[in-house]
């Protein structure tokens, strides 16, 4: 019901350089055409669909895309910016026009310090890899409290689930308030117990990623929490 | 003709040689993949005697920064022999040698990685030899590019390894440490099996143009071999996982699985 490829078809490992497909179709993320033929770029599922193959990668930094959400790490401080760590190849700067707050030149460190964990969004990617981000807009902010988890970004997707169907019960079960990063970042914040219970399923998604019927396996682990406590 | 002297018969009567393989036979090789977590991604690499070890971070940000290619990512390779992979003590830190063999290491990975996907970032491949039997370039290389796919770095393909040489007039694949030192002449060989290209290729010793190209055709075959080790390497590191009994196998020495 949630996984992401066809259910008749096994998941096949792909390698870099085996051949996908000789087929003239959509190549898809993960891949490369050479020749009229389709190949793996990358180590991953294989993942045909009617209108093109692509691979499904189980492994890789995050690459920061336009409209991600993000949960950064304030590492630096300038007069009219701060250096933002999100978690990928690139920091990224966050000007104080993109903040929303008026602040003025040299009291950045008034509003937000290093170590602050803070919640952005990628306003754009440059030929380069530049990166814009912002803090203005619905739902982003200086996140205080709670805790927060890496998970590889390549597990994100699985995370969050088909429309969200993941997250959502990981929600609900824990009763945490909970940030997702495409950069693999996740922000929880509630109760002690609920916060480790949550951190215990992030984990076991993480670590079962590619396996069937997860959402099923992971409602279970969390009923079975449920009322112990500890 | 070439060679140290030596009374060491390489090649017997019935054209077997010191470890008893066929000239076109290679030594038992395994690899295993993932082997370090806190590395974007590894592998380990046992063939015959050598045992090495490669490491991959990144793609990362590139330091120092005036190596950064505002165009495409970096591969640096770093190639190091432990102090205790020889049997005279290796005196620890780089030297000529590991400098070229980084440089030709990195050269042959820069060939096959998509760099233009990751500007101004660098992709490091740490190799540690820690058992030296001759033919570590070729075994680190072969290490490298399992380590690289390990890490989800988007290549077009995995780059394989394997040398070639003459020994007692005779040309024989992936020489052996006694061969080496005794024979008359070595090539170490990088191919992409899927386009059939060369990535690396040097020699050490006298060849005839003849025994050269029946040098290359046999290190390529070994390649070959090498190449389907690789693959198996990967695939198996994640059907493992899901068989949900990686923590065992990998917590405790290197699997015993594989040729």
């Amino acid at each position: 019901m949630d996984d992401s490829g066809s259910k008749e078809t096994a998941r096949e490992i792909v390698v870099p350089g085996e051949l996908l497909s000789t087929k003239k179709m959509r190549a898809g993320p993960g891949t490369f055409v050479e020749g009229g033929k389709i190949y793996a770029a990358q180590l991953g599922i294989k993942n045909v669909r009617p209108d093109g193959v692509s691979v499904v990668p189980l492994a890789g930094q995050y690459i920061p895309m336009r409209d991600d959400l993000v949960v950064g790490k304030i590492i630096d401080i300038g007069p009219s910016n701060w250096l933002v760590d999100i978690n990928s190849p690139y920091p990224a700067p966050l000007h104080v026009n993109e903040v929303p707050w008026r602040v003025e030149f040299g009291e950045t460190s008034k509003f937000m310090n290093v170590g602050d964990i803070v919640l952005l969004k990628i306003v754009d990617v440059s030929e380069t890899k530049r990166i814009t981000v912002s803090m203005q807009d619905s739902g982003l902010r200086k996140l205080t409290g709670g805790m927060v988890v890496e998970v590889s970004p390549s597990k994100v997707p699985r995370l969050i689930g088909r429309n969200g169907s993941m997250i959502q019960m990981l929600k609900n079960e824990t009763g945490c308030r909970i940030y997702v990063g495409q950069n693999g970042r996740i922000w929880i914040d509630g109760d002690l117990d609920n916060i480790v219970k949550a951190i215990n399923a992030i984990k076991m998604i993480e670590e079962e990623a590619h396996s069937l019927g997860l959402t099923e396996k992971v409602k279970k682990f969390l009923e079975q929490n449920t009322g112990k406590g500890a | 003709m070439g060679g140290t002297p030596t009374d060491l018969k390489l090649i017997d009567e019935n054209g077997r040689r010191l470890d008893g393989r066929l000239p076109d036979e290679m030594r038992p090789l395994k690899i295993e993949a993932g082997v370090l977590s806190r590395a974007d991604g590894s592998a380990y690499v046992e063939w015959g005697l050598n045992k090495v070890m490669a490491a991959v971070y990144g793609p990362r940000e590139c330091h120092p920064r005036h190596l950064q290619n505002p165009e495409r990512a970096l591969v640096q390779c770093n190639y190091n022999m432990a102090s205790f992979s020889v049997d005279d003590r290796k005196r620890p830190g780089p030297d000529r040698r590991s400098h070229e063999i980084s440089k030709i290491i990195s050269e042959a990975l820069t060939h096959v990685v998509f760099t233009e996907y990751f500007p101004r970032t660098s992709i490091d491949v740490y190799i540690e030899v820690l058992q030296a039997n001759a033919g570590t370039r070729c075994a680190g290389l072969t290490a490298a590019s399992v380590a690289l796919a390990d890490a989800g770095v988007p290549m077009r393909d995995l780059v394989a390894s394997c040398a070639a040489g003459k020994v007692a007039d005779t040309v024989v694949v992936d020489l052996a440490k006694e061969e080496d030192n005794f024979g008359q002449a070595d090539i170490p060989l990088g191919y992409v099996p899927r386009t059939g290209e060369i990535v690396l290729l040097q020699m050490d010793g006298d060849l005839t143009s003849d025994q050269f190209n029946k040098g290359i055709s046999m290190a390529m075959e070994g390649c070959k071999k090498v190449y389907e080790v690789q693959r198996d390497a990967l695939k198996r590191r994640y059907e493992v996982r899901s068989a949900g009994t990686e923590l065992e196998v990998l917590g405790a020495a290197p699997a015993k699985e594989g040729m």
